[in-house]
């Protein structure tokens, strides 16, 4: 921890006024190397702050279990121990907690994990803090609540489940710093939950200061997604450019007592912070934009604007919150169908009439062997993603003829062995296809398919526990 | 007299698409504000959904947001099953703001000199 008259040395008068958020990872495969100039760029400034990483999408945490039915000791975030162990002791020598939903579906192995890492550290006092109780698998009969969201075709009495797994708040991972954690390791919360809790526990805020929460959530969804609002999934050369796109500076918030907010970046980075980018990432996700439901808060953004704040530095005004919701977003995960996927290449002259035959021909072998629930085909060049499962858009195409194009097969069957038959049939045009084909590659991909449910919230309760990293075994 | 010049979306705006089970919502954020009058009475709900109606999108809501100069367009039933159920290589439809940023809409010629 630096001392606070250290930093009254540097001249920052109002230290205890703001605390930055920095984020580090904005999906389970982000840049590992991403944490690195923004923990230095915290340390180098001296507030009050703390580093949050959201590694879990919607299935996330499915495809975690199956992982941990292989290994007990795995499903948790495969790349935690690379994200962590550049910035781990830098966090900890300044006092930047560290929040991460990177326990996926086993936390405990996760915090495991990371004591293994504090110790080779040279840091076996570091305080883990593990939050437990998303995990309702067991606890919450599924079939006698009502349904809120389902993906078609999931009839729950022939699926197996995977996980189930409440939406938790901000709450039990501000109790985590507040026992002292250096580091906290949860499951499923709510994305912005992990940039909430620090700043509860900082600010004091209380659990019913709706309109503090309201910028704690925006400031959580703003950087949940960690370069989307810095310029990844922004950029497009010639009209969006960006400075090194190859290093964009991964965002930090800064929140004030005073309830101001604003996103910037490490100096130095790649990237860029305007309102252009700011905007984006503001409605990323977001349905009605009066009502963002976060099971800390619910944000109204119908009245935010922004405004620049300097170069790469973006303040947001306007946030609205209101009650929290008595519900938790339960979603629960269930073993799918298979998907069966092959692929295969025409080039050069007349490859748009050869790669249309292709794709009927290997529609028409997935149906004769009766392989396939459901089939498609894409015309990659023509239309790879904008298309209909149907083929629209490459069958009515009118365009210029294109010259290379590759023909993909998808199909959705009952077992793995249908799904991999199905995507073999793009290897058997090797020698059955069109003049000029070329280039195979098959895979099968086991499918997860998702429900959620809302539970009351004293269904879901959640446990928090403190430990230096030499007692966790 | 105004003449009017037919523009891709993409040149005089920019959008980002998420997703939500079936759902994608797309933003459509004018570059310079002065056009955001043009783009609410050009790119309409019925417009929206007709680019994705291919894909069995069902309907479509357009949110307005005149504070941030931005809109946000709601479509249900556009991903084909979602990131779940898909069998298309964009589970997720991150890539339908382009399909939007296509759009063509009528444009005073003027007002596209503006920086």
């Amino acid at each position: 921890m630096i001392p606070l008259g250290l930093k009254m040395l540097k001249g920052v008068p109002s230290v205890s006024d703001l605390f930055l958020v920095g984020n580090g990872a904005g999906f389970s495969g982000d840049r590992v190397d991403a944490p690195i100039p923004v923990v230095r760029s915290l340390v180098k400034r001296g507030l009050p702050a703390a580093m949050f990483f959201e590694c879990l999408g919607e299935r996330t945490v499915a495809l975690a279990q199956l992982e941990r039915r292989r290994d007990p000791e795995a499903g948790y975030e495969p790349m935690l121990e690379r994200l962590l162990e550049p910035i781990l002791v830098d966090c900890a020598r300044a006092g930047i907690p560290i929040l991460g939903n990177f326990g996926a579906a086993n936390p405990a192995a996760a915090a495991r994990a990371i004591a293994r890492l504090a110790k080779k550290l040279g840091m076996p006092e570091l305080r883990i803090g593990l939050v437990t109780g998303d995990d309702v698998s067991d606890s919450v009969n599924l079939n006698k609540l009502a349904v809120h969201e389902a993906d078609a075709g999931l009839d729950m009495s022939s699926w197996k489940l995977v996980s189930a797994n409440a939406y938790i708040g901000a709450a039990p991972l501000a109790e985590a710093l507040a026992a002292g954690a250096q580091i906290v390791v949860a499951g499923r919360t709510s994305d912005p939950a992990l940039a909430i809790a620090p700043l509860m526990h900082h600010l004091g805020w209380a659990e019913d200061d709706w309109q503090a929460l309201a910028v704690g959530a925006a400031a959580g969804h703003l950087l949940e997604c960690g370069s989307q609002v810095t310029g990844g999934v922004f950029w497009d050369p010639g009209f969006k450019d960006i400075p090194d796109p190859a290093n964009i500076g991964f965002p930090i918030a800064e929140v004030g007592r005073d309830l101001s907010l604003l996103i910037t970046k490490p100096e130095g980075t790649g990237g860029i912070v305007d309102q252009r980018t700011v905007k984006e990432q503001l409605l990323y996700e977001l349905h009605d934009p009066s009502t963002y439901i976060t099971p800390d808060v619910i944000l109204d953004i119908t009245g935010a604007h922004l405004t620049p704040g300097g170069q790469d530095r973006v303040a947001v005004h306007g946030l609205q919150g209101r009650q929290r919701p008595d519900l938790l977003k339960v979603t629960a995960c269930y073993e799918g169908s298979w998907l069966g996927e092959g692929e295969i290449s025409v080039a050069g002259p007349n490859a748009l009439a050869r790669a249309r035959a292709t794709a009927d021909v290997l529609l028409q072998r997935v149906k004769q062997r009766g392989l396939a629930r459901r089939a498609r085909a894409d015309l990659i060049g023509v239309a790879s993603v904008h298309d209909s499962d149907d083929g629209t858009l490459w069958r009515g195409y009118t365009g210029p003829e294109p010259q290379d194009i590759r023909i993909r097969l998808a199909v959705e069957a009952t077992t793995r062995d249908d799904a991999d038959q199905a995507s073999r049939e793009a290897l058997a045009l090797l020698c059955c296809g069109t003049a000029g084909t070329s280039g195979a590659r098959w895979r099968v991909t086991p499918r997860i398919l998702t429900r959620s449910f809302l539970v009351p919230r004293d269904m879901v309760p959640t446990e928090t526990r403190v430990l230096p990293a030499r007692e966790w075994n | 007299m105004t003449q009017n010049i037919e523009t891709p979306l993409h040149r005089i705006a920019h959008s980002r698409a998420g997703d939500k089970g079936n759902r994608v919502n797309l933003s459509l954020m004018p570059y310079d504000p002065a056009l955001y009058p043009l783009l609410a009475e050009q790119v309409t709900e019925e417009k929206v959904l007709a680019l994705f109606r291919h894909r069995g999108a069902t309907a479509c809501k357009r949110y307005d947001l005149p504070l941030l100069n931005a809109f946000n367009f709601v479509i249900d039933e556009v991903l084909e099953g979602g990131v779940n159920g898909s069998l298309n290589l964009d589970g997720h439809g991150k890539s339908h703001s382009f399909r939007l940023l296509a759009m063509t809409i009528e444009v005073p010629r003027e007002k596209l000199n503006r920086p």
